[in-house]
């Protein structure tokens, strides 16, 4: 050990003749130039001006990734619109013609009520998922380059909103083939996909660190969501199955102010026409609510374990 | 320090080199000599999970994670243990060492990509690692892996747009036909490995790791991407290298670390530590 440390010293010396930086220590020679520690935690705001500076970075690893999704199929992109098309289809079968869970709706209400429905959850659905995996999954990516970490989760969700966007083609086929038209009201689905996307992105970032610690949680979250997806009324009206079964009066406003559950009612009574119920009440602050806090909290959440990430 | 200099350039000979070894000392001869990274008693450990010695059973590992213990399968590598160097402006450092001696985890943890375990690493700038090989896809053409991999790098789109011609030109995937507009899984390992090596080299670096990239592609190839290291190396700040080809270590580099399960064994110019290395590993 003692030639060893003798080595190093000769040849430091050898190295460096008379500087008058001789005799500091590393962490003064690092105070005195400047120098910053590799790898250490921005505050909040810098953090938001470098997500800021990489945005082109976000969208193009979000298009990225939706484009190799299908590149290996012989349709293509194709499946962009058949696998959600595909979805509704099964759903319809099993729900609206085999359980009867359509709760009095006629087929001209039921099938775009399930369709929006599928996909709105979905959305949420798939983001929690990518969220997941996000960090966990993408390790090599965090392990070689440098980039503010939350771009990833958010980067997946912008993903999965890119794959709505191509849902929703199905979605007004499917609405203008039951006849319902566009109206003014059909604007209002602008604010709650915007609304959505950021409760969901938030999701996103809550899973990403929980799964970057924790991995097994991808095991676990598909049971967790599924159980979520049924509670939230996605192929039957929920209130009438809640009427059906006698529930308390606070499981069903419990349930109803999930936030799966306002986002798809918001979208419902802005597409379709004649549904039986009128909107809870407080719907839009509620759909307004969930977005501010699940979003910027999940922010905030990814953001205190940002030097963490990749370790391991 | 000049009789070093000279007599280096005596043995090695190529007068390009010659060149560079003033043109970088110049820089440096002015005044002080200025710090790029500083690395202060570094230790890093991996977790590993899984390793052989863990009990197996389900139960035992559910209380493991209820009452938040390490698992006893959890092994710790320590992979590096108290190195402390310091590397300065204008410098071309070689890291050397047997596989497995901690050379791609320093230089990961200079990078910053690394959380240490005791001691810091300063850096001045955003030290980045030569590799973009996470960010790509290979089910996107060569096209949009440039772009994306240019992006992932922070290059901004302007930049990319300038040296997207450079960057295809350069890795010479376009000279057997049009292959840039092809899924890069179709490519060969040596045309993606050039591809990579083109993409990451694009950008201007303040502190600059190359790791083991200079073994990739045909001799060709190898030549002008050693020509483009040095070209970084005059922009760059400092230039790390890691590489088990001590060849390609004497030709780029001034100073080499010699690291040895996870210590720093030697620290000084080129020669005299690859001949010290050469000697221990019998070569």
């Amino acid at each position: 050990m003692s030639t060893v440390s003798e080595i190093t010293h000769d040849s430091a010396v050898a190295v460096s003749p008379t500087s008058p930086d001789d005799g500091l220590s590393p962490a003064e020679l690092a105070r005195k130039h400047g120098l910053e520690v590799s790898g250490a935690r921005v505050g909040l705001g810098d953090y938001v001006r470098q997500m800021w500076g990489r945005r082109h970075f976000i969208l193009a690893f979000s298009q990225a990734k939706l484009t190799a999704q299908y590149s290996q199929a012989k349709l293509g992109q194709l499946w962009q619109v058949a696998t959600p098309l595909l979805n509704a289809a099964v759903y319809f079968f099993i729900f609206g013609l085999l359980l009867g869970g359509r709760g009095g709706l006629e087929n001209e209400q039921y099938i775009p009520f399930l369709v929006t429905g599928v996909f709105v959850f979905t959305f949420t659905q798939n983001s929690a998922m990518a969220g997941v995996r996000a960090i966990s999954g993408n390790l090599g990516l965090v392990r070689a380059l440098h980039f503010p970490r939350a771009s990833l989760p958010i980067s997946f969700s912008l993903q999965q909103l890119q794959q709505l966007l191509f849902s929703m083609i199905v979605l007004l086929v499917v609405l203008l083939g039951f006849g319902h038209f566009p109206d003014l009201s059909w604007l209002l689905i602008v604010p709650v996909l915007l609304l959505q996307f950021v409760f969901n992105t938030g999701v996103a970032l809550i899973m990403a660190r929980m799964g970057s610690k924790t991995p097994d949680l991808a095991q676990l979250l598909p049971f967790v969501l599924r159980t979520w997806m049924y509670a939230s009324g996605v192929m039957y009206p929920l209130e009438h199955m809640l009427n059906k079964a006698g529930a308390h009066s606070w499981v069903s406003d419990v349930l109803l102010a999930n936030p799966a559950a306002v986002y798809m009612d918001l979208m419902r009574y802005a597409l379709i026409d004649g549904l039986p119920q009128a909107l809870p009440p407080h719907v839009w602050a509620l759909a307004l609510g969930w977005a501010v806090l699940v979003g910027v909290g999940g922010f905030v959440y990814f953001w205190k374990a940002e030097e963490q990430y990749g370790r391991g | 320090m000049a009789e070093q200099i000279l007599d280096k350039a005596a043995k090695d000979g190529p007068a390009d080199k010659v060149g560079a070894v003033s043109e970088v000392t110049s820089t440096t001869a002015a005044g002080e000599r200025i710090p790029t990274v500083i690395a202060d008693d570094v230790h890093i450990v991996y977790r590993v999970n899984g390793g052989p010695r863990g009990k197996g059973s389900a139960t035992a590992a559910l209380s493991r994670m209820v009452r938040r213990k390490n698992a006893p399968g959890m092994r710790e590598v320590h992979a590096v243990r108290g190195v402390t160097f310091v590397a300065y402006r204008g410098e071309s450092i070689g890291l050397i060492g047997s596989n497995g001696s901690g050379k791609s985890t320093l230089l990961k943890a200079v990078a910053g990509l690394l959380p240490t375990e005791r001691g810091k690493v300063y850096t001045d700038g955003q030290p980045s690692l030569l590799g973009v090989n996470a960010a790509l896809m290979s089910d996107l053409t060569g096209e949009r892996n440039v772009i994306l991999g240019g992006l992932a790098m922070g290059m901004s789109r302007e930049q990319i747009r300038e040296r997207y011609q450079g960057i295809v030109d350069f890795s010479g995937i376009n000279e057997k036909g049009d292959f840039i507009t092809l899924p890069m899984r179709t490519y060969s390992s040596g045309m993606a490995a050039r591809l990579r090596f083109s993409i990451a080299a694009a950008k201007d670096h303040d502190v600059l790791m190359i790791d083991e990239a200079l073994a990739t592609g045909d001799r060709k190839f190898q030549k002008r991407s050693e020509a483009r290291i040095r070209e970084l190396r005059k922009d760059a700040g400092t230039v790390f290298l890691v590489s088990h080809n001590n060849k390609s270590i004497r030709d780029t580099c001034d100073r080499v670390l010699w690291l040895e399960k996870g210590e720093l064994l030697m620290d000084g110019p080129t020669d005299e530590v690859i001949k010290a290395y050469e000697k221990e590993t019998g070569k």
